[in-house]
Formats: structure tokens, C-alpha cells, sequence
């Protein structure tokens, strides 16, 4: 086993000074002093693994796979260009949208004659004005660009204002006259599903006779949890700029993860063809998700406001109008009611989500439907049914964000394995390792999920665990913590492990396809251009990568391009973790199209043997030994285009073998699974609820990494983003469905001092992908959000300490300090009452 | 029209009083390298760099601000620099070079704020070589820069790899005259280039501010700006009549008596740092929660009481100690203890025309209680740095926590900050009294306030679980918190209640939270928040 090992502050911490307060400085001194590196990789893979160096001069080498973001120096020199940051002309319009103030109600009057006499005022839209479509949801319909008769949240788009500036623009729209008579919103998703409003059917997974199942187990456990949305927070909000073109057309610059659904929208709200829609996006500064669906409508609304002008439109929402108006991730109230065996192990399981979809489906039907993919997380579940609810409220309509619904089904299954641990009195982690996928147990396969996918690398999953166990320490600790809570009356510690199994692919399967084109001029310098976006994950750099080795080119010969929508067209959302594995199988394709090409053609001029050639390090090689033969890449490009040879390509890519069936639930949708597991310990205040995440190890499996540096910074990156989910970040609505955390002063992601003292995070490595994916690589965006989990089973280890780990204490999320001294307060009055009083063991 | 440098380039401009750093940058100047994240000072997206002239020669300091929310007419006499200002041609300042090679950078949007708090570190530990960079030093730099991207590790890397990058300074920075012509500006912008209908004030004394004010009652009062700017960039309320307090020089002084010291108001957190942690360790620490280095470096202890919010920070804090305040306008200044000054929901006793001057905090000796027997207690006596070279304590040490409690640990407001003042006291027989009690709170009503209720029970009590339980019935019957974003009342009050146990277990526990961090059964809080 080769491991690729990230050196971390403290990360070779004792048994015998783990309680020491990590002094961090100390630390890091002593391993610059060693070392003379911070944070590097060292990799003992000759070729394919570079380490990083702080200041080391860039690497020679080209197809080394640790590289920084391809647009880093332009990151930190600030010249790097967001949408706002766009040159614009003078007499460029700036647009504000006017949000309802109202959940629910009827639209009885919208006068703007007061926005439209506001001085610098231009133009003022409303539904009224829409030429074509009025209803632009994504995939099925119920988002209408401006509300009409009745309003469904707080923030709903009703009119557009564009003036000479923004402020102007602002103050503008606050001069609308709106008269909502009010209804009463429903804002319970739970009461919404009984009532069966549902924004979508509801779905239903079943495997195996559950229902015996649960009768015939020998204990059964039943629970119920909310799990708390998210709200995107993207360090740049949404933002669009769309100019107008000759003819009917528009060009739009946005802040977009789904260019091509945008270009649609467009086009059909403004009643014009695609072809005269050019959607543009360079970068994000972040996306999460927020940015999938939800990109779309500024930019409708900016067009339109564009081709009725003839002027240049600039439309970026204000940080609280962005939290309002846009969706989140859902909300989901989850149920399990589980049979299972002395030792812990389940034999059935009957799951219940409840998704929180807002006022419309949105991607709500994919949404749920992950969750319910993911309700099993790593875990046989035996027998199992799996149902999903899509229940409609009075909110923004929640969206896509990193997980996709997976990380808010898997919580239920985390919350069983500790329950059940402590019903039984075992420890979580054994309880964990028994329910792992495995090939068959007492005779039963336990390798097929409740969907019917086999799961194929389950040795690998038992492998990360196993080995995180020791590396972690797990059994050490467990003991030492033990005996710490049991004399430490207010601060409690507590410690778990969690894995991880994210499934790979689109659910939706249309959308598992990429296109590129790629251009090689006569310098031979390369452009690629393909369908993904960059929002900082490093797409574009590897996508680069991917085309330097197929050329054998240095990475600086390669240069990416916007995504532009008459480059490659029809593209997929960058979305599903997929950006790098659908992407950069087109831009591998378009490359090793011109790579035959100009084998065919150096064979040809000048009869060279075809069979050995090779592109490397800026050459063309052909031969072995003495008698290799090297042309430079420059001379052969001249010579291709004197010789008539397109330099030109276009790739495609299509992911196989997938496929689900709505009808029996039944299916293979995921074209492979992302593994990992996490180890966090924390402490907690027993008095206040504060608490601390004071150690965190991680092994993540990328199969083989295209960029261990990237990938690394997903892997933290999304470790601290799912811990933010499922700790501070609180979304709080008051009664007439106003969110009242609308901004960073009240909505509180993670910041600096929240990352852990102690981070150990590996890369799994000598794992390559056991289907064929790019280079044998994973994808990488969303599987470690859900690593995070750890976190949270780790308070709720903590606090189950104040009752002698007898009860699991309900924790719901985020697990703010709040929930934590409330569910503190919980377990100290129920102290001496029942054991399982939080549980019931519902069988006779 | 203001006069400044911006990148060692000189700038002459005329800004509206309501015009933002940020938008200028932006807007007229073209500079688009600083980002706008929430225009709220709570991401640090915009962080700039901004060296204020002092009096005398002193080198340039640079402090990071938030240019959201930092008034352009602030900027006269400053030297401010952004992040398009630190590369020296295509040589990155180190700040950015750790950056690129510790892949500190994902989205890139939080990026320049990233490096321009990053800069500041680097530039004031080349000016002020100290020890290694430790957590409290990094956190404090980098807790008001939000990335959504990284998880932060590879940040703190870049920040301890600032010293082994190669030193390259920006290109300003080889300007000798730079400094000098920096401060020749001086800080009263020109104002008569100003539309009719905006009015702006820059006094430099006392007198010529409550002039002012007096003049023109429409105006706002302008310091730190941190939270005023809130009402134009949020809620877009006209900001076009402003006096700013920053230059007036009786407001930027400590005038330290035997009793204690006079704060001019208009003071920034920062620059009580020193004061606070010589002197009032509790309130050192409680800065280190309060807001982000941007905020700190320009929000001020005035601005902090005037505001009258229930969770400020400072108000708690200063109500157990006996704050008093001086209140000026033109009929004269007058004193007023500072129990007095909050009224109701962000309504205060300041009458029109009147300003807060100077806030007085008493000498922690200055707070004991005359009963006190200087005696015993040795566990309590005082710190060296109170009392230098003194083998025997005079009085047993007045104890003073201040626990804050919101949802983040770093640049969050307080869901509820508690203060506890007490002294311990041995009676002949021989028991130990609390004596000398105070009990503040902020979030648990609408204005901050002490509980004297609860401080009546817990004056002259044995510190033990029946006093203590009878002080939080007091508590629960006093004080009826409210539901909010932050947190829900019944919270707010379990947790008010649970910092009277917290209280007592510190009480009990002698050194309490001060003892060894390595006997851990001891432990009370969390280091973290311990002090």
C-alpha cells in the first residue's frame, strides 16, 4: 500500500500528549525545522506524484499531477475577474429585483409608478412584459421568472428595476407599491407530507421482504430527526451581465454552473432561438450547488431588460436578497424504524425522508431521490424499504448543494448506528463495522443495495476504515475519553468514526455526458474549451492536465478558455462531483483525436514507423534506443498545417453502463462509489453547549488523484463545509416565513478558528477506480462533505457520556450551541429515568 | 474632496459622505481587485490595508479594515493599500507567494481579503519581530476572513509560510519620501466641493464638535463606522449629513487619574488593547471575541455604548465595573454612571446635541471592598503584573469573568454575554462570603443591564449550591430574554442560569480555569474560552 501523506500540525500525537493543548506554533516550527515544508505531499509514486514545495521553483516536469489552480497568481494579484468585476460601458443598466415581502397571498396590486418616476429609473419589468415563457423552472415547471396572482415565499421575484446605477436601482425598487392579501404559509414539511403536498409523487425503494423482516428481529429501534438545510454562502453572490447582440440575441456573462440551461431559459423567456443566446462563464467564486438552477432567473430577467433597452445589463443580487430569494439545501425530517440482531446487525429497515423542496420541484425530485440512495450510507441494510416525500412549503424552493440530498439521507442511518450501539451497549464504531457492505453474511448477500446496485469496492470501504481505526488510534482514545468523562464532571469529550459511500453519476442519465473542443494553433500552443465551469475545485487545471499528457505537452502550452456555450453545446451542469470525470473524458477524447491525427501524419510525411510513436515532454518520439527519433512539438504542428491536417477537434463522452427505473426502484445509477471515513474527537461544555473539534483524521479514496493538491483541498474543504451544515450554520424562519438569518451577521459558517488544531487528512492511494474513469480517478467534489458526520456523532458520543453511553441523545442539527446544551439539559432530567427512554424498543 | 495614497500613488477625489472605501475602490478609482462578499463587515472579501498619519514621525502602520464599510472621507491622509498593490512586477509579496504555493486559494473571491490580512501580518511582525506565529496570533489576524472554499488549512499554511517565501516588498514601499508625504496630508478633508444638500464634519476639538452638532442636529455621528455603515448598505438609508469623531483630539486620549482612566470615545478596540491587558484581563480576552481584526482596528468604545444594542459586548462588561461616562454638548459636559445611560430598546439618556466623551474605568484596587480583610486567600491574590514585585498581597484580588456565548466562537455577536464581579471575603467565623458582587447581561433583555436582584442574594452569601440556586430563581424570575435569530429565549435563559453554575464551580475551584490546563478534571470551560 502506497499512502500519500499530508503532514499536519500534531497529526503524530501520542497516546500520552494528546491532552495537551496543541501548541500549534511549537509544532509548526519543529516541522519547518525538519523539514523544511508546510503542508506538502509527499508521494512515492516517481512520476505521478509531485510534491508541493511552498517557494520551490514551479516543476519542470510536465505531466507531474500536483499543480497549482490554474489561475492562482491571478487569485492573489486580484486580477482574476468575477462577473461584477467586468468591464461595463457608462451607460450600462444596473437591475435590482423587488421580492415579496409576504409568504403566502394573493398579489392584489403591484404598483410601480413611483419605481418607474424614481430618478435614473430605466426600465421596470414584470411578468406582464415576458415575451415568451413565464415559467422557467429547470426540469419541471412551477418557478414562474415574476410572481403573478398569488406570491409562495418571502423573497419571490415580482418585478425588475434597472437604472443608471445600483443604488439608484435599490433605492427604486423600495418605492413599490405591493399589496399582498396574506394566507396562512406552511412552513412544516412534516404537516405539508401528511397532507400530501407534495411537490413531486413520492418514491419508494424496497428490497427483500422488509416487513417480516422487521417483525422477526430481535430488537427493533424506531426514531425520528430533522436535519437542517444550508444555505449556500458563496463568497460571490449571484451576478450576471448580458449584453446585447446584432439581431435579436444576447450574450450573457454569469455566475453559472449550467451555462446550456441558462442559454435555454433565456431563449424561451425572450421567445428567441438558442443560437442567438450566448451564455459565458469564466469562473465562479463559488458555486456549492446554489448556482445549478438558480443562476438561471437574473439572468432572464437581465436579458430581457436588455433586448427592451438595447443597453448593457448588470444585475447582481444584494447579499440578503440572495439569501432570500434563493434556494437552499433541503431540509429533511428522516424516520427509520430498524430490526436487527444481538450483535447489531441489521436485518430490516423501514426509512422514511421527508425532503423540505420550498415553493417548487426544482431539482427536488433528483434531490430526494439521492437522499434515498443515500439512506444506507455504507451500511447493509438488509430487508429495507426507503420512502421519499417532497413536501411543498411557503420557502424558496431548495436546490442543489455539494451532497445533493445524499449527506441529509445518510444522516439517518448514522444517527441508527449510534442508536443501536447504545441500545446494545456497544461501541458505535463495532456497530459500524458489523453493518458494512461485505459479500455475504450467514448466507445472505450484503453486497447489494436497497436499489438493487451492487456495491463492488466493499473491501475497499472495510480497508479505510480499518486502517483509520489504527491510524487514529480509535481504541486507545476510546478507553482514555472514557475515563476522562467519567471524572470530569462539565466538560465531556467524545469520539467517532463514520464512513462514508457517495455514489458517482447523475441520476437524471441524459445528463451523464461532456463535449470539448480543443484547438492546436500553428505555435502550437493548445486551447481547450469544454462544457464544465470552474468555481474554484480546480476543473479547469485538471481538464488542462488531462490535455498536457495526452499531448505530452508542458502545462503552460495549455491554456483553458471560458465556458462559452458556442464553443461546446447541450453541455450537463458542472454538478454531481462529475465536473472532472465527464469533462475531462471529452477533453482526453478531443485530444487523442489530433494525437492520431498527427501520428497518422508523421508516419505519412515522413515515413516514420507509426507503431512506436509517443508524445513526451514536448516531443515527438518515435523509435527505441539509439534509434529514437525526436521532432519537437512546435516544428510538428508547422508541418501538420502545412500538410493540411485539421488541428482542430471536438470530444465527446458518455458515462456507460448506468441506468435506474423509476417504476421498480430498481437499478444500477451510479457508475461507482467515492469511499472515506473520518475519525473527529471533540469537547464539549456541558454548561453552555460550546464546544470544540479538537482532532479530525481523515482517509478519502480518489482512486487515483488527478491533483493530490486539489484534491486535497476538496477533500478539507468539504469536510469544513459539511461541518459548518451540521453545526452553526442555522437557518432560522420566523412565523410569517421570513428567514431570519439572511446574511453572515446571523448566519455563521465555519471561520479560521474552527478548524480543528489537529487535521491529519490522507489521500487514499494504490486504489486506482475499479471502472474506467479518467485515468482511474474518483470525483472528488462532494463525497468528503459528508465526512463531517463524524462531528456530529461525535457530540452526540460526548453528551450520551452524561448518562453512561445508556441513551443516544436526540441531536438534531445544525448541532449549535444551542441544541447542545438543550439536548445536555435533556439528558441530565432524564439522568435517572428510563435508559431508553429516548428509543423505544418497539418490539414485544 | 479627500486626499490619499492609494498604492504609493497619490489621489485626489471627491467622495459623497456616504460613499464606502469599497465603492470608490470600485467605482471611480477602477480598482475591482477588492471584492465585495456581503457589504455587511462580517466576510472580510474587501479587507484593506490602511496606514493612518499619527502625530510625529512614527513609520507607517498598515491595519486591515473592512472597505465595505469603511467611510471614503476616512481615507484623508491615508496611505491605503489593496491588493493590487503588493506584487512588485511579476515578484508576489509574500503574503501572495505562500498563498499560490500552499494552494491557499480555491474560488479565488476571498482571496484578496486573504492576502491583504495576510500582508498586514507579514508587515507588522517585519516591524515588530516577535516570537513564532502561534493560533491566537493567526486567529486573530485571519478570524474576519470567511473562505468557503478550503477548510482554512492550507491559509494557515500560507500564513506560516509568509517567512520562508522571498522577501519581496511592493514597489511603494522603496519610496522614502512615502511616509513623509503621507503625513503631510493631514487628516481634515476638504468639504466645500460637497453637494448642497450633504453635509459633512471633521472637527478636531471638543468644543468644535458640539458646535457642530449643535448646528446641525440632522447630522449623524460618525467613529469606527461598523455599525452605522449597516444603515446604508443594508437597510439604504441616507447617510448624507455626518460629524465624524475621529480627529476630535480630546476624544482619542487616555487621561489616567489614581482612581482609574478616562477613555476618549472615540478609541478603537485596538488601541485599549494595551490598557485592558495590563489591567482588566477579562476584557482583553473579551476583545478577542469582539468582531474581527477589521472591526477591531476601527470600531470604537463609544460607538460600542452609544449604539445601545442589548448585545453589544462592551456594556456588560463595563456595568460591572462601575463605568461612569462623561456626556458633552455645548452647555458643558456632565457625568453620569453608566447604569444609568441605557433606557430602553436602543434608546439611551444621551439628550440632543450630546455626545459620549470619555467612558471611566475604574483601577481594579480602586473596586475593592473596604470590608475586605487583606488576609488570607492566597489563592486569590493578585497577579504579578498587578502588583510588581509585591510578596504579600494587600487584598484578596477582585475577580472579574466576562463568558460571551454565540453560535461561533470567532467574529460573532453575543447570544448572551454574562459578567460576574465578586471578591471573597472571610468572616471571623471563619467562612468565606462573596462580597463585592456584580451581575451583568447583555442579550437577556432589551438593554444591557445588571440584575441586582440577583447580586442582593449573592452580596455577602457563602458561595455554595444553595446560594447559588437561589440566585438563578432570581435570575429566572428577573430576566424574560427574547426569541431571536441568535437564539431562543428559553436557551438564553437555561445558559444565563448554567453561567451562575459556571460561576460558582470557578469560586469553588480557587484558581478555577487559572489552574494547570493539564488537570483536566478541573476544568470548568473550555480552554478556549477560558481566561
Amino acid at each position: 500500500m502506497r499512502t500519500l501523506t499530508k503532514r499536519v500540525f500534531g497529526s503524530r500525537a501520542s497516546a500520552t500528549d494528546r491532552n495537551a493543548a496543541p501548541d500549534l506554533a511549537r509544532e509548526v516550527e519543529r516541522e519547518l525545522g525538519q523539514t523544511g515544508e508546510v503542508g506538502r505531499l509527499e508521494g512515492d509514486e516517481p512520476i505521478a506524484r509531485d510534491p508541493v514545495r511552498p517557494g520551490a521553483p514551479k516543476a519542470k516536469a510536465p505531466n507531474r499531477h500536483t499543480r497549482q489552480h490554474e489561475s492562482a497568481i491571478k487569485h492573489v494579484t486580484g486580477r482574476a475577474e468575477y462577473i461584477d468585476d467586468l468591464p461595463a460601458p457608462d451607460d450600462a443598466l444596473h437591475a435590482i429585483v423587488g421580492l415579496s415581502p409576504v409568504a403566502h397571498g394573493r398579489l392584489e396590486r403591484l404598483d410601480l409608478e413611483a419605481v418607474r418616476r424614481f430618478p435614473g429609473v430605466v426600465d421596470v419589468i414584470t411578468a406582464a412584459d415576458i415575451p415568451g415563457h413565464r415559467d422557467i423552472g429547470p426540469v419541471f415547471p412551477g418557478d414562474p421568472m415574476f410572481a403573478e396572482a398569488t406570491v409562495s415565499y418571502v423573497g419571490q421575484p415580482l418585478f425588475a428595476v434597472a437604472a443608471t446605477s445600483y443604488q439608484v436601482a435599490r433605492r427604486a425598487a423600495q418605492a413599490a407599491v405591493i399589496e399582498i392579501d396574506p394566507l396562512p404559509p406552511r412552513l412544516d414539511p412534516v404537516a405539508a407530507a401528511e397532507a400530501s403536498e407534495f411537490v413531486r409523487p413520492t418514491h419508494t425503494q424496497s428490497r427483500g421482504d422488509w416487513s417480516a423482516a422487521l417483525a422477526n428481529a430481535p430488537h427493533t429501534l424506531e426514531a425520528t430527526q430533522f436535519v437542517g438545510g444550508q444555505e449556500h454562502f458563496y463568497l460571490e453572490g449571484q451576478a450576471c451581465l448580458v449584453v446585447p447582440s446584432e439581431d435579436e440575441g444576447v450574450t450573457v456573462y454569469t455566475s453559472n454552473q449550467h451555462p446550456s440551461e441558462t442559454q435555454k431559459l433565456v431563449a424561451e423567456v425572450l421567445s428567441i432561438p438558442f443560437h442567438a443566446v450566448t451564455v459565458e462563464n469564466r469562473r465562479m467564486g463559488g458555486g456549492f450547488g446554489g448556482k445549478e438552477t438558480q443562476a438561471a432567473p437574473w439572468a432572464c430577467m437581465a436579458a430581457l431588460i436588455s433586448r427592451r433597452t438595447g443597453r448593457e445589463v448588470k444585475l447582481r443580487l444584494p447579499r440578503a436578497d440572495d439569501t432570500r430569494a434563493t434556494g437552499k439545501r433541503h431540509p429533511f425530517s428522516n424516520r427509520y424504524r430498524l430490526g436487527f440482531d444481538d450483535e447489531g446487525i441489521l436485518l430490516g429497515a423501514d426509512i422514511t425522508v421527508i425532503g423540505d423542496c420550498g415553493h417548487s420541484p426544482d431539482l427536488s425530485e433528483a434531490v430526494v431521490d439521492r437522499a434515498m440512495f443515500h439512506a444506507d450510507n455504507a451500511y447493509s441494510l438488509g430487508d429495507a424499504r426507503v420512502v421519499g416525500h417532497r413536501a411543498r412549503t411557503h420557502t424558496a424552493s431548495n436546490t442543489a448543494f455539494r451532497g445533493f440530498g445524499g449527506p441529509q439521507g445518510m444522516m439517518i442511518i448514522e444517527r441508527a448506528m449510534d442508536d443501536i450501539a447504545r441500545h446494545l451497549g456497544l461501541d458505535p464504531l463495532s456497530v459500524r463495522k458489523r453493518n458494512l457492505y461485505r459479500s455475504v453474511q450467514d448466507g445472505k448477500p450484503r453486497n447489494v443495495t436497497h436499489y438493487g446496485q451492487e456495491v463492488d469496492q466493499h473491501p475497499l470501504m472495510r480497508e479505510i476504515l480499518e486502517r483509520l481505526e489504527r491510524s487514529s488510534d480509535y481504541w486507545a482514545r476510546r478507553e482514555e475519553i472514557t475515563a476522562f468523562n467519567r471524572r470530569s464532571p462539565v466538560i465531556k469529550r467524545g469520539l467517532a468514526l463514520t464512513p462514508v459511500k457517495f455514489g458517482i453519476s447523475f441520476t437524471a442519465q441524459h445528463l451523464n455526458q461532456a463535449g470539448a473542443l480543443l484547438h492546436v494553433y500553428t505555435d502550437g500552443s493548445v486551447m481547450i474549451n469544454h462544457g464544465g465551469t470552474e468555481m474554484g475545485q480546480g476543473l479547469h487545471t485538471k481538464v488542462c492536465q488531462v490535455v498536457a499528457r495526452e499531448l505530452g505537452l508542458d502545462l503552460v502550452t495549455v491554456r483553458i478558455s471560458a465556458t462559452r456555450t458556442d464553443k461546446v453545446p447541450n453541455t450537463s451542469p458542472t454538478a454531481a462531483s462529475s465536473g472532472a470525470d465527464l469533462n475531462g473524458m471529452a477533453a482526453r477524447d478531443a485530444a487523442s483525436q489530433i494525437r492520431e491525427r498527427l501520428y497518422d501524419f508523421a508516419a505519412e510525411h515522413y515515413q516514420l514507423d507509426r507503431g512506436g510513436m509517443r508524445l513526451e515532454g514536448g516531443e515527438l518520439v518515435t523509435g527505441v534506443g539509439n534509434v529514437t527519433r525526436r521532432m519537437p512539438w512546435g516544428e510538428l504542428i508547422q508541418a501538420a498545417y502545412l500538410g493540411r491536417v485539421s488541428l482542430s477537434a471536438t470530444g465527446f463522452y458518455s458515462t456507460p453502463l448506468i441506468h435506474y427505473d423509476r417504476d421498480t426502484g430498481q437499478g444500477r445509477p451510479f457508475y461507482y462509489f467515492a469511499f472515506g471515513a473520518s475519525v473527529s474527537e471533540v469537547r464539549v461544555d456541558t454548561l453552555s453547549g460550546e464546544y470544540r473539534v479538537e482532532r479530525v483524521d481523515i482517509l478519502h479514496d480518489v482512486g487515483d488523484s488527478l491533483n493530490p493538491a486539489i484534491d486535497l483541498g476538496q477533500v478539507e474543504g468539504g469536510f469544513i463545509q459539511g461541518m459548518g451544515w451540521l453545526t452553526s450554520e442555522e437557518l432560522k424562519w420566523n412565523d410569517d416565513g421570513r428567514l431570519m438569518t439572511d446574511g453572515p451577521a446571523t448566519y455563521k459558517i465555519p471561520t479560521f478558528g474552527d478548524l480543528p488544531p489537529v487535521f491529519n487528512v490522507e489521500l487514499l492511494e494504490g486504489h486506482p477506480n475499479s471502472q474506467a474513469s479518467i485515468y482511474r480517478s474518483k470525483a472528488v467534489g462532494e463525497p468528503p462533505f459528508m465526512l463531517s458526520m463524524s462531528v456530529w456523532s461525535a457530540l452526540r458520543d460526548a453528551l450520551a457520556s452524561l448518562v453512561d453511553y445508556r441513551i443516544s441523545p436526540d441531536l438534531d442539527t445544525p448541532a449549535t450551541p444551542e441544541r447542545v446544551l438543550m439536548a445536555a439539559e435533556a439528558l441530565k432530567h432524564a439522568g435517572d429515568e428510563n435508559a431508553s427512554a429516548q428509543q423505544r424498543d418497539v418490539h414485544p | 474632496m479627500i486626499e490619499f495614497f492609494l498604492n504609493g500613488e497619490r489621489q485626489r477625489v471627491t467622495v459623497a459622505p456616504d460613499t464606502s472605501v469599497l465603492e470608490l475602490l470600485r467605482g471611480p478609482l477602477g480598482q475591482r481587485g477588492t471584492k465585495e462578499g456581503c457589504a455587511s463587515g462580517d466576510c472580510g472579501a474587501c479587507t484593506v490595508a490602511i496606514a493612518e498619519a499619527e502625530t510625529g514621525d512614527q513609520p507607517l502602520e498598515y491595519r486591515t479594515a473592512n472597505a465595505c464599510i469603511t467611510p471614503a472621507h476616512q481615507l484623508q491622509g491615508c496611505h491605503l493599500v489593496t491588493v493590487e498593490g503588493l506584487a512588485h512586477g511579476n515578484d508576489l509579496h509574500p503574503a501572495q507567494a505562500s498563498m499560490v504555493a500552499c494552494h491557499g486559494s480555491q474560488c479565488g473571491f476571498c482571496t484578496p481579503g486573504f492576502v491583504m490580512s495576510l500582508f498586514t501580518l507579514h508587515e507588522d511582525r517585519r516591524a515588530h519581530p516577535g516570537p513564532p506565529l502561534d493560533a491566537e496570533r493567526l486567529e486573530s489576524a485571519l478570524g474576519g476572513n470567511l473562505c468557503r472554499c478550503t477548510g482554512y488549512r492550507p491559509i494557515r499554511d500560507a500564513a506560516l509560510d509568509m517567512s520562508r517565501q522571498p522577501d519581496h516588498r511592493p514597489a511603494w514601499s522603496e519610496d522614502p519620501a512615502l511616509d513623509t508625504a503621507v503625513h503631510g496630508l493631514g487628516r481634515i478633508p476638504a468639504t466645500d466641493d460637497l453637494e448642497p444638500d450633504t453635509f459633512l464634519a471633521v472637527p478636531t476639538d471638543l468644543a468644535a464638535l458640539t458646535r457642530a452638532m449643535s448646528a446641525h442636529p440632522e447630522a449623524r455621528l460618525v467613529a469606527g463606522a461598523t455599525d452605522l455603515w449597516l444603515e446604508t448598505t443594508q437597510r439604504l438609508a441616507p447617510l448624507n449629513a455626518l460629524i465624524d469623531l475621529r480627529q476630535v483630539k480630546e476624544l482619542r486620549t487616555i487621561e489616567e487619574t489614581p482612581d482609574g482612566w478616562w477613555i476618549g470615545a472615540a478609541l478603537t478596540y485596538r488601541e485599549l488593547e494595551p490598557l485592558f491587558a495590563r489591567h482588566y484581563p477579562a476584557l482583553a480576552h473579551l476583545l478577542t471575541r469582539l468582531g474581527s481584526a477589521q472591526i477591531r482596528h476601527r470600531g470604537t468604545l463609544g460607538g460600542n455604548i452609544a449604539n445601545a444594542s442589548p448585545i453589544g459586548d462592551m456594556p456588560p462588561a463595563l456595568l460591572a465595573l462601575d463605568a461612569k461616562l462623561r456626556l458633552a454638548s455645548e452647555s458643558g459636559i456632565r457625568e453620569l454612571p453608566l447604569d444609568a445611560f441605557f433606557l430602553e430598546y436602543k434608546r439611551t439618556a444621551l439628550q440632543p446635541g450630546e455626545c459620549i466623551a470619555d467612558v471611566f474605568l475604574p483601577r481594579p484596587e480602586m473596586l475593592g471592598s473596604l470590608s475586605t480583610r487583606p488576609d488570607t486567600l492566597g489563592s486569590l491574590s493578585p497577579r504579578p503584573e498587578d502588583a510588581p514585585g509585591e510578596a504579600t498581597p494587600t487584598s484578596p484580588r477582585v475577580e472579574l469573568r466576562a463568558w460571551k456565548l454565540s453560535k461561533r466562537r470567532e467574529d460573532d455577536i453575543s447570544t448572551l454575554l454574562g459578567v460576574f464581579r465578586w471578591q471573597l471575603e472571610n468572616v471571623p467565623s471563619g467562612e468565606i462570603r462573596l462580597v463585592n458582587i456584580r451581575v451583568a447581561f447583555g442579550g437577556m433583555a432589551a438593554v444591557p443591564l445588571r440584575v441586582p436582584t440577583v447580586e442582593r442574594i449573592l452580596e455577602g452569601s457563602a458561595p455554595d449550591i444553595d446560594t447559588f440556586e437561589a440566585a438563578k430563581d432570581a435570575l429566572r424570575n428577573a430576566l424574560t430574554p427574547m426569541n431571536d435569530a441568535r437564539g431562543s429565549a428559553a436557551y438564553r435563559l437555561t445558559a444565563a442560569c448554567n453561567l451562575l453554575e459556571r460561576w460558582r464551580l470557578v469560586v469553588e475551584g480557587g484558581e478555577g480555569s487559572e489552574g494547570d490546563p493539564s488537570d483536566t478534571t478541573e476544568e470548568v470551560m473550555l480552554h478556549a474560552y477560558a481566561h
